[in-house]
């Protein structure tokens, strides 16, 4: 059975000689059409969804490259040429290789690899990560860590607050072998889970076979038995990112990260006309009113107009929205020219897909409106707007 | 000379309050005059001496008008900048020969001393509030204090209910009952209800010719009638006989129970040739729940636009927008970036601070709205303060505005899932929502903090 065209590349000029001894390849799995981010991704792919003003999927690109990634392969299952388009564009930007490799029907999580032995099995260990995380990606410590055991993988685990939700991952204290995984535990076993970022030693790709297969549930348990799988753990914050609330949770978790890191780099308000409290991200085009006061945790895209005397928490305001005066927001997501009408109330995980209008003074809660809607009544109570 | 013209040439209200005593009597003197002639010629007879009555009820009445009545007696609510009685006062000073007002009610009367001076200063009539010593029924106030009301020997009695917010067309009433009929008879002013809310009110049968009541029964378990009491009407002296039969026969049963008009004495005019129904298509509503007095500060600025203009908020250069029916006090202090209208009221030594959006709404006395406040559908009570980017969402009570005969409904407070219905959000008195809080359909008592935000709640 055939399940792909074969990946082709997008950017084939591609001469530029890296410094670096060894180069790496990653894959990054980013699957289907995103559907737990609707209505964000009926206008975008998932990885082209701004993510604190940069597409989402760049943040893993971007941190690939620093570790010395020269080739991205991003694994999908269906075929979205915008994407194609940017991720060329980002490609000869950052001077690396970026594939599409797509698949003809889904294959899993770990079918994916197999569909691109050829350009990962190079001799050298690769990464795979999910594409819905966002953290400081440690990837130059993960090579570190990974050659240091020198085993076939290695996967960054995270620690939660009730891993009675997730697959805990049970592994030796002192060295990080992992000894086995643990579904949903009903009593606690650990407290550490499979973040969704790997790095594998080629030999892998031995494991796994071109059809769908999950490589949580079918690969992984192999490798740990055959004491070849070890984990690290992932310092700092990490979150997935694939639905509108984790993203906003996400949003506050990145920003304050950054505000420790690299405050230079967050907004200030550079006159008295307005004020910012906490970490926030204003692209130097956004147009801001008098008398507003934005953040914490607050990103505002490029193009932007935001009146006098509106008060922004806890959102993301996409390219060129419009948000008239003294409107109110607080954990929403603003979609791309959307606009929002004065003394509006948006609350409660409010996602406005592309080209969205809410009429002045409305209050919207938990709404999720679909594309190029004129939002005329209030919605008081979470609701789908179609 | 007809009757336009002469009503055109009396006193208006403002004039009369500069006119001395003497000048009132010969007018009312020329009134007298001019009616006899007419009835001797035209058949067309003017009331010479008409007292008005404005029965106020008593703090029994208005609970659905809390938290609101909990501070201020629900006759004085102020709507569309003036209490609610001073719009049926106003309404009656308009008419010719009226030569006293009598507000009837239960509420001590040092609550409605100042309303009584400001009343006289305005219409230059005479005023007074007769306090009951128990709730003696609509009937019943009338019956105890009948000497009083009988002084100077009026030749019609004209009866009002405080609750309610219409144009009342006294004037054509007035006319209407000395034109009907001669001697003891009864006019009850019927406004249209739609079938499904008619069973809440009195409904009343009339001769489509002759206009005489056939049958009256109050809140009937179904509709009988479309036209139903509206809670004005004009009685001849005679009314008090009829009321004392009921007093009596209650004495002698050994009760001493409130009797109501619309229970004990206009069931038993109806088809007695001396009850006659007046048919009116205005404006006509009931003011009962706070989101009613909304409604009726709604209609009332309406009027103040073809009645009055200069109640009227203007837009000026330097001012907030204005749009639509808007009245503020004078002392209020708005500032220029705020939006206001429709249908706002906002009361004296109010601060509106800028970019504060208000809106079908009344803000009563000395509150203080800081910037980017948004209030809609909602009452904000007195010394309230909303501060920045708070929110106070009501929802419009369920009655068209644009067609009189569809009635506010008195709507129980809770759904059946004991929720509470969506209405009007009220602050009571003294009131402080913090910055950025939101209350939809809210009701809080006095001098609550709200730090958090509320949706359909009642918040003690």
């Amino acid at each position: 059975m055939i399940y792909t065209n074969f990946p082709y590349p997008l950017s084939t000029t591609h001469n530029q000689q890296r410094q670096r001894t060894t180069t790496m390849k990653a894959l990054i799995l980013v699957g289907g059409f995103g559907t737990r981010l609707r209505p964000l991704t009926l206008s975008l792919p998932k990885p082209l969804v701004p993510f604190a003003n940069k597409p989402m999927v760049m943040h893993q690109v971007e941190a690939l490259k620093e570790a010395g990634v020269d080739h991205v392969v991003l694994a999908v299952n269906y075929r979205a040429e915008i994407m194609e388009d940017e991720m060329r564009q980002h490609a000869e930007r950052l001077g690396i290789q970026i594939t599409i490799s797509q698949e003809k029907e889904p294959l899993g999580t770990a079918g994916p690899l197999k569909l691109a032995e050829s350009i990962l099995r190079d001799g050298e260990p690769f990464f795979v990560l999910n594409s819905d995380v966002i953290c400081n990606f440690p990837f130059t410590d993960l090579i570190a860590f990974h050659k240091n055991h020198g085993c076939e993988g290695t996967i960054l685990v995270t620690k939660v607050e009730e891993p009675s939700k997730y697959g805990v991952v049970v592994s030796d204290q002192e060295t990080g072998r992992i000894q086995r995984f643990v579904e949903k535990p009903q009593v606690f076993v650990g407290n550490r889970i499979n973040a969704g970022l790997y790095i594998f030693n080629p030999e892998i790709l031995d494991r796994i076979e071109l059809r769908p297969t999950s490589i949580e549930q079918e690969i992984f348990p192999a490798m740990a038995a055959a004491n070849n799988l070890y984990a690290m753990d992932l310092p700092g914050f990490w979150m997935d990112v694939g639905q509108p609330p984790d993203y906003l949770k996400g949003l506050v978790l990145y920003l304050s990260s950054v505000h420790a890191t690299a405050p230079e780099t967050l907004a200030a308000a550079d006159n008295s006309d307005y004020e910012i409290v906490g970490p926030c991200l204003i692209h130097p085009s956004a147009k801001i009113g008098r008398g507003c006061k934005i953040g914490p945790h607050v990103v505002i895209g490029p193009n932007t107009t935001i009146g006098a005397g509106c008060r922004l928490q806890r959102c993301a305001i996409f390219e060129g929205v419009q948000v008239k005066a003294h409107a109110w927001l607080h954990s929403a997501i603003i979609g791309w020219r959307s606009t929002v009408g004065a003394w509006a109330r948006l609350e409660g995980v409010t996602v406005l897909g592309e080209d969205v209008n809410v009429k002045d003074e409305l209050y919207l809660n938990g709404a999720r409106v679909l594309p190029h809607k004129s939002i005329k009544a209030s919605v008081a109570e979470p609701a789908i707007i179609m | 000379m007809d009757t336009t013209a002469f009503r055109s040439s009396s006193p208006t209200p403002s004039e009369r309050a500069s006119t001395d005593f003497v000048a009132r009597e010969m007018s009312e003197a020329a009134i007298a005059v001019t009616g006899v002639q007419r009835s001797a010629t035209q058949q067309d007879a003017h009331a010479k001496n008409v007292k008005a009555v404005i029965i106020v009820g008593g703090p029994k009445h208005g609970t659905q008008f809390r938290p609101l009545s909990l501070k201020c007696p629900m006759p004085l609510f102020p709507v569309a900048g003036m209490p609610l009685v001073m719009h049926h006062i106003n309404a009656i000073s308009k008419v010719d020969a009226v030569s006293e007002i009598i507000l009837l009610g239960k509420y001590p009367e040092n609550m409605f001393a100042d309303l009584v001076v400001d009343a006289k200063r305005q219409t230059g009539i005479a005023v007074r509030y007769l306090q009951e010593y128990t709730e003696l029924g609509t009937a019943g106030g009338l019956y105890h204090y009948r000497d009083l009301i009988l002084r100077g020997k009026p030749d019609v009695m004209l009866v009002m209910h405080g609750n309610l917010c219409c144009d009342f067309p006294l004037q054509d009433i007035l006319r209407f009952h000395t034109n009907v009929a001669s001697g003891k008879h009864t006019t009850i002013m019927a406004v249209k209800a739609r079938k499904d809310q008619a069973h809440q009110y009195g409904n009343i049968v009339a001769d489509s010719s002759t206009n005489a009541i056939m049958h009256y029964v109050e809140k009937p378990s179904t509709c009988v009638s479309c036209d139903v009491n509206g809670g004005v009407y004009a009685f001849s002296p005679d009314i008090i006989d009829q009321i004392k039969e009921v007093f009596v026969r209650q004495l002698d049963m050994g009760v001493e129970g409130a009797i109501h008009f619309e229970n004990d004495i206009f069931p038993k005019l109806a088809g007695s040739g001396q009850a006659f129904v007046f048919k009116f298509d205005g404006f006509w509503s009931q003011v009962k729940s706070a989101g009613s007095a909304v409604y009726a500060n709604r209609f009332y600025l309406s009027l103040y636009r073809s009645n009055d203009p200069t109640q009227l908020a203007q837009a000026t250069a330097d001012g907030p927008t204005i749009v639509g029916d808007v009245s503020i006090h004078p002392s209020a202090r708005i500032h220029p970036s705020a939006k206001i209208g429709p249908n706002v009221t906002i009361g004296p030594y109010c601060t509106v601070e800028e970019g504060v959006r208000i809106k079908d709404s009344i803000v009563l006395k000395n509150c203080h709205v800081e910037k980017n406040a948004c209030i809609l559908n909602s009452i904000i009570g007195w010394s309230s303060v909303v501060r920045a980017w708070s929110r106070v969402e009501g929802s419009p009570v369920g009655a068209d505005p644009n067609n009189p005969s569809t009635h506010i409904m008195q709507k129980a407070l809770f759904n059946q899932e004991g929720k509470l219905e969506p209405n009007i959000s009220v602050l009571g008195e003294g009131v402080t929502v913090d910055e950025g809080r939101m209350l939809l359909h809210t009701l809080v008592l006095p001098n609550k903090e709200i730090t958090r935000d509320h949706k359909n709640e009642i918040i003690l």
